[in-house]
């Protein structure tokens, strides 16, 4: 069965803060929910499902619907990290044609900078975890693994520093505009090469930010999708895709992205040269260039030259990226950028996103990402939406 | 720079997180030894090493000591957030699987992807020999 044309994304709410030491991890998810839920004109009593991931505090939605005073008849918690909540705009499509709910809920927060969350430490992990026995002493951080990535897709195919920061000054460009970001200057190629090297290849301007905020969406049938009165943003393909190590055969220069976005495209009829707009997953520059280049917006090795000279730049280039700022800019609540990813790909295509980087007549977007750790194990998931 | 010259020059190795499957391969490497996977049905070697093989899910496995030389796969030397630089790897053993690992007793300025390595072994923190890889 095909989830295409089955669910439309009726409410879109990224949370303001990226900095709240005052409010709790549920009080954010919250406040997220409530602002998705008053984007759509929907109320807390029409939603009978909800979706959330690890971020989500104690039993996940155990503690979160009890919480929200939610009464609801499905609940799915798929975790894959940063990019699950992309898998869950699927999930909930695929719920809501299968008759198990009509209007799902899916909330993501997380207070990463209060907390003194930072990309350059080891992730907490067990005994139990059975990679851990053979990584752990090795602090492989966030940072690093990702780096490693970048070296590797340098070695390969020639993909130069220049080229990586090429994707850091297209989020700066579009940042500039987004009163809500936290890095709102302008950056050049040579103010990202010239900031410090946090992991060779990468410089701390090849890094997202770490914010406290949230983000929520509401997810729904087509029938009340078309009696609300909001633009019609439709699921018409998705995927996922897992990617480990594979016994021992790694590879660091393509993502799962390749088979997330193979099967988003196919179920939706559509091809990356018909997409104008793409959010893509931004924890690093690197995982920008990966993902575009397995989602065939160009050839693998081909990623450098295709994001240089601003041709990811709203207005300027072929292909305007995550024009909120991104996570490289705007933000990345909880650690997590998938749920922001959609929610721009939702205000371009209903013709919301700030007039300087709004894509004239966007009708298909893609929203795409990777959660976990692309050096290791990681979760790819792909979106594409369409306006109809 | 006063405060770098107080830190430490080499990085302090955390101990294992050991369970009752990976005790094996740590007590290996406590004689000095770096075990990798081998499948009896399908032949191929695996890593990290498992009960059950990654490739076929036989229960016919075996941790076999592999030579201990490979090439850098892809590495990056952490420059900042730690008390002292390190460099993270994988290196490719001969044997064919890639294995992630520091790099250490080098000059992390001429790493290089394709570069020769050794496994050598050196203590974490609490006492257990942890395998690493150093130039060859």
């Amino acid at each position: 069965m095909s989830i295409r044309g089955k669910a439309y994304i009726v409410g879109a709410f990224e949370h303001p803060t990226r900095l709240a030491p005052d409010k709790s991890v549920a009080q954010l998810h919250a406040e997220s929910a409530r602002g998705a839920l008053m984007d759509a004109g929907l109320s807390k009593d029409d939603v009978d499902g909800y979706f959330c991931a690890g971020d989500a505090p104690g039993l996940g939605p155990l503690s979160m619907v009890d919480y929200l005073g939610l009464n609801v008849r499905h609940i799915d918690s798929t975790d894959v990290g940063g990019s699950s909540y992309i898998a869950h705009v699927a999930h909930a499509a695929q719920a809501i044609a299968a008759g198990h709910c009509n209007v799902a809920l899916i909330t993501l927060a997380g207070r990463p900078r209060s907390e003194g969350s930072s990309g350059t430490q080891p992730r907490p992990t067990s005994a139990n975890v059975p990679d851990a026995a053979f990584e752990f002493p090795y602090g492989l951080a966030t940072a690093n693994g990702y780096a490693m990535c970048a070296m590797r897709h340098m070695h390969e195919f020639g993909t130069t520093a220049e080229q990586l920061a090429w994707i850091k000054v297209a989020a700066s460009h579009h940042a500039q505009h987004n009163p809500h970001a936290m890095l709102r200057d302008l950056v050049s190629v040579e103010d990202v090469l010239a900031s410090p090297v946090i992991a060779d290849p990468l410089h701390r301007l090849d890094c997202c930010v770490v914010s406290d905020g949230g983000g929520a969406l509401v997810v729904t049938r087509p029938e009340i999708a078309r009696s609300l009165n909001r633009p019609h943003v439709r699921l018409i393909g998705a995927g996922e895709s897992p990617k480990g190590q594979r016994g021992g055969d790694v590879d660091l220069t393509w993502s799962g992205a390749r088979f997330s976005g193979a099967a988003a495209f196919e179920e939706a009829g559509v091809t990356p040269a018909d997409i104008r707009y793409a959010s893509v997953y931004d924890s690093f520059t690197i995982t920008v260039l990966i993902q575009l280049e397995d989602l065939g917006f160009c050839a693998k090795g081909e990623g450098g030259r295709f994001v240089a000279d601003g041709n990811l730049i709203s207005g300027v280039g072929r292909l305007a990226f995550n024009t909120d700022g991104g996570g490289l800019c705007n933000n990345h609540p909880a650690n997590r950028g998938g749920i922001t990813k959609v929610i721009e790909a939702v205000r371009q295509l209903r013709g919301e996103a700030h007039p300087a980087v709004q894509v004239p007549d966007c009708a298909l977007a893609v929203a795409t990402g990777i959660g976990g750790q692309l050096g290791t194990r990681h979760g790819a998931a792909t979106v594409i939406l369409e306006r109809e | 720079m006063s405060k770098e010259q107080k830190a430490p020059s080499v990085r302090a190795i955390p101990d294992p997180l050991i369970n009752p499957e990976s005790k094996r391969w740590w007590d290996a490497a406590g004689e000095q030894r770096l075990l990798i996977g081998a499948c009896r049905d399908c032949g191929k070697h695996h890593f990290y090493p498992r009960a059950l093989c990654p490739h076929c899910m036989s229960d016919r496995t075996d941790w076999i000591q592999a030579g201990g030389a490979g090439v850098i796969y892809s590495y990056s030397v952490m420059r900042r957030g730690a008390p002292a630089p390190y460099a993270i790897a994988y290196v490719t053993l001969d044997e064919g699987v890639t294995v992630l690992t520091n790099l250490v007793d080098c000059d992390f300025d001429a790493l290089a992807i394709g570069q020769r390595v050794r496994v050598v072994f050196r203590p974490s923190a609490g006492g257990a020999q942890v395998p690493v890889f150093t130039p060859a």
